[in-house]
């Protein structure tokens, strides 16, 4: 493997890895920030242990999406410095903002929050949970705008005697089409693994653990299945409309998804096809006709482009050379997202259907406890690496190749380094955050209802809430 | 003011600020483990920076990606060509930050001993590096005329810049003492006193060595004034901690730490990353700049919300000003 495909690896393995931790941070502090609020506004105990436990399991995970995203922030220099030359004057602008308008906010209140428990009046320390869900939101948009201008640069003009995009308009960037779709898409998606985390945590306290707790963790229950099924209702929305402005502006990468060779009015949905492995003749295949015409362009007899046609229409624009992406990856990875995501849904309604009225749920459902977040959270590896990987042959879609992108000065050894280094850690983190995360969730409530450590006007004793 | 040179200013004044709040909490996470004679000690120690630690290393955060917005082509040649020294600090980052977070989480001595040497190394290692990074940027790489780094890692291992390495993991040993007898009682504050004095003196004879050789590489008459104040800053610095004046004592390191770093932003100006094959080939600021469009939209943004920024981090350390106690 040369640099290219060696950096294409690391980037891969570390980006997927950093989006385990991202959707359970975003979902799960806005949700413990909702227990707090609950428990501030009605005094009842059951939401201070809830804020407690969740919070504690919100911050093992936090740790990890913190150090794994310092990773994404170097990255692009030590292995695409010819792409940071190439893209840094549009894209380093919304990276600055996300480290200037939301990791400030994010650490320094998490610190407050983490600390702050009996230190502050408990108005404040309720608003700091609030500000550090604030600084999550605000670090996706700009994360998701930045990388929106990959699918659909705007906002810029190409310096020739530089060699570079620069930015003409930021306000456009901050409000490409893509990135309005995407952030909501991606937030809702986000909250189908944290409100499934939270279920599925409650679920298994239910079954396993009978006798403690119960009121609570029905509680608990109820509350992350209800946020899996609106969120489901979020994700579908905006991923409709993301469908429509991905034909608009990417239609390779619709094309791609359905493995539509030719162009078709009225276009079919497939749901399943069984092809040959470069996926450019079908054997066997299941198709909902019209359903693709509404969902790409949404008329039901809309003219869907095919995979040859844009090739051919690519050729004429960009010159000879490949526009298609892997297809038989994009096409199975576009499917499993909505498939899993649909299951996932599915769960968390028959759960809440079956625990309706104070039924308790019956034995076997325990094995839904750990599907309940891994489905979710699974689609939402799915959707990334669909659009990602959608996006090739481009790095910046129409105007960088990705082969164009990699450091020249960057050596294989350099990046086999990193590659099997970060894997390596990578992996032996994985093991430790998973069993730190299970024994706490298996300890339960206990220790949350703890009385103050402090008095409020002595010196400063470490916390058992923090290290 | 040009922007470029605003930006090139900005850019010093993260990496000052990084480097004067992460070098204390780099000390701490280097110094607890021996300082601290048993666990509540420990805990105690390692409580000082428990609630600013992250924010600190923003700092770091933000210096990288203001470079890449304002300098891209400075950051890429920097980060493509220091690949296997950034490589090893995030992976120091990455242990520190996960091992601080999980020291407390579960109540054996194994986990803690295991989490201990991860915060150790992982505040060791970036110290360190970070130096060695500073050296070679002030004392320059060889690089192509398309900025390209042509060396090897072997290449950045030469004595000035492991001297400047050195000194770095001196100065933050210091710094994070001083802190420390700043932010506890008791016997650990006296410790801790005692310990900055010892390696103060090492440190104070490694940062005039690196200092000077660093002026005698690239200086001028504004960056030796600013040398001579860092040193002298840093000897006041270790007065006051000699006298038990702890606050004044780290008020001596952390203007001896910034001024240090600002010594050297002064030295390199205007140059960026220069270069010890063909000074044709050194990477200047304005080479390196964004476009006018692009700066000036950052200085907006960033002169609205930067103050912002360092009121509510001015404030966690108002809310937890108070000395740690061992319980």
């Amino acid at each position: 493997m040369d640099t290219l495909d060696l950096a294409r690896w690391q980037f891969a393995i570390t980006t997927v890895y950093h989006f385990f931790f991202v959707p359970v941070t975003i979902s799960l502090v806005a949700i413990t920030a909702g227990l707090q609020t609950a428990w501030y506004r009605t005094g009842k105990e059951k939401y201070l242990r809830l804020t407690k436990f969740y919070g504690k399991l919100f911050l093992i995970n936090i740790a990890m999406g913190v150090v794994t995203g310092l990773v994404q922030e170097f990255q692009f220099g030590m292995n695409w410095s010819d792409y940071s030359r190439f893209v840094g004057d549009v894209f380093g602008a919304p990276l600055a903002l996300e480290g200037l308008l939301a990791f400030f906010l994010e650490s320094t209140f998490i610190g407050l929050w983490i600390f702050g428990w009996e230190r502050l009046p408990r108005l404040v320390h309720l608003g700091c949970i609030w500000m550090v869900v604030l600084g999550t939101q605000l670090s996706a948009y700009f994360i998701l705008a930045a990388n929106s201008w990959m699918q659909n640069p705007v906002g810029f003009r190409y310096n020739a005697d530089r060699g570079r995009a620069e930015l003409t308009d930021l306000w456009a960037v901050l409000t490409n089409k893509v990135v309005l779709v995407t952030f909501p898409h991606t937030i809702f998606a986000a909250f189908m693994v944290g409100g499934g985390f939270v279920a599925g945590v409650a679920l298994w306290h239910l079954i396993r653990r009978p006798g403690t707790d119960r009121d609570v963790f029905r509680s608990a229950l109820k509350i992350g299945a209800s946020v899996v099924l609106v969120a489901s209702v979020g994700v579908a929305i905006s991923g409709d409309l993301q469908g429509k402005v991905m034909t608009e502006v990417q239609p390779m990468k619709m094309a791609a998804a359905e493995a539509l060779y030719e162009t078709e009015k009225p276009a079919s949905f497939s749901v399943f096809t069984v092809g040959t492995l470069d996926g450019s003749k079908e054997i066997f295949s299941i198709k909902l006709p019209y359903l693709l015409s509404f969902l790409a362009t949404g008329h039901f007899d809309g003219e869907v482009k095919g995979i040859n046609s844009l090739q051919d229409a690519y050729e004429q624009l960009y010159g000879p050379g490949s526009y298609k992406p892997n297809i038989p990856l994009t096409y199975w990875t576009f499917r499993l997202m909505i498939g899993v995501g649909m299951a996932s849904a599915a769960i968390a309604l028959w759960l809440l259907w079956t625990t309706r009225r104070g039924r308790a749920p019956t034995r076997w459902l325990v094995w839904l406890a750990a599907p309940l977040p891994l489905l979710p959270l699974v689609a939402n590896t799915f959707g990334w690496i669909f659009t990602e990987t959608g996006r090739q042959p481009w790095l910046v879609f129409g105007l960088l190749p990705t082969a164009s992108g990699v450091s020249p000065s960057t050596t294989s050894g350099e990046v086999i380094t990193s590659l099997v280094g970060f894997t390596a850690l990578y992996g032996v983190l994985a093991v430790v955050e998973t069993k730190l995360l299970l024994r706490t969730i298996r300890a339960g409530l206990a220790g949350t209802d703890a009385p103050p450590d402090t008095a409020p006007d002595q010196p400063d004793k470490p916390l058992s809430f923090a290290y | 003011m040009e922007l470029t040179t605003v930006w090139f200013v900005a850019i010093a004044t993260l990496w000052t600020g990084y480097f004067v709040l992460e070098g204390f909490d780099f000390g701490v996470g280097m110094l607890y483990r021996v300082l601290g004679r048993n666990e509540p000690e420990r805990r105690a120690a390692i409580s000082t920076i428990g609630p600013v630690w992250d924010g600190n290393e923003v700092w770091l955060i933000m210096a990288g990606a203001a470079t890449f917005a304002a300098f891209p082509e400075w950051y890429a040649t920097l980060f493509s060509g220091f690949y296997l020294p950034l490589f090893a600090i995030l992976v120091g980052l990455i242990v520190r930050g996960v091992a601080l977070e999980y020291r407390g989480k579960r109540d054996e001595p194994a986990w803690r001993a295991r989490m201990d040497a991860m915060i150790v190394v992982g505040s060791v290692l970036p110290a360190l590096l970070w130096g060695v990074a500073f050296g070679n940027i002030v004392r320059g790489v060889p690089l192509d005329a398309d900025h390209e780094y042509v060396g090897g890692f072997g290449t950045l291992l030469n004595p000035f810049a492991l001297l400047g390495g050195l000194t770095f993991v001196a100065v933050f040993v210091t710094h994070g003492a001083i802190f420390l007898a700043l932010r506890t009682t008791d016997e650990l504050r006296v410790r801790a006193n005692r310990l900055a004095t010892r390696t103060g003196a090492v440190a104070a004879v490694l940062t005039i060595a690196f200092l000077a050789w660093a002026q005698a590489l690239r200086g001028d008459t504004v960056s030796v004034i600013v040398t001579i104040a860092a040193i002298v800053a840093f000897a006041g610095g270790l007065v006051a901690n000699l006298l038990r004046r702890e606050g004044w004592a780290f008020v001596g390191t952390t203007l001896a730490i910034g001024l240090a770093v600002v010594s050297l932003f002064v030295a390199l100006f205007p140059d960026v990353m220069p270069s010890t094959l063909d000074p044709g080939s050194t990477l200047t600021a304005v080479e390196a700049a964004s476009s006018a469009y692009t700066m000036k939209a950052m200085t907006i943004i960033t002169a609205i919300f930067f103050p912002l920024v360092l009121v509510y981090q001015g404030w966690t350390y108002w809310v937890f000003r108070k000395r740690v106690v061992v319980a």
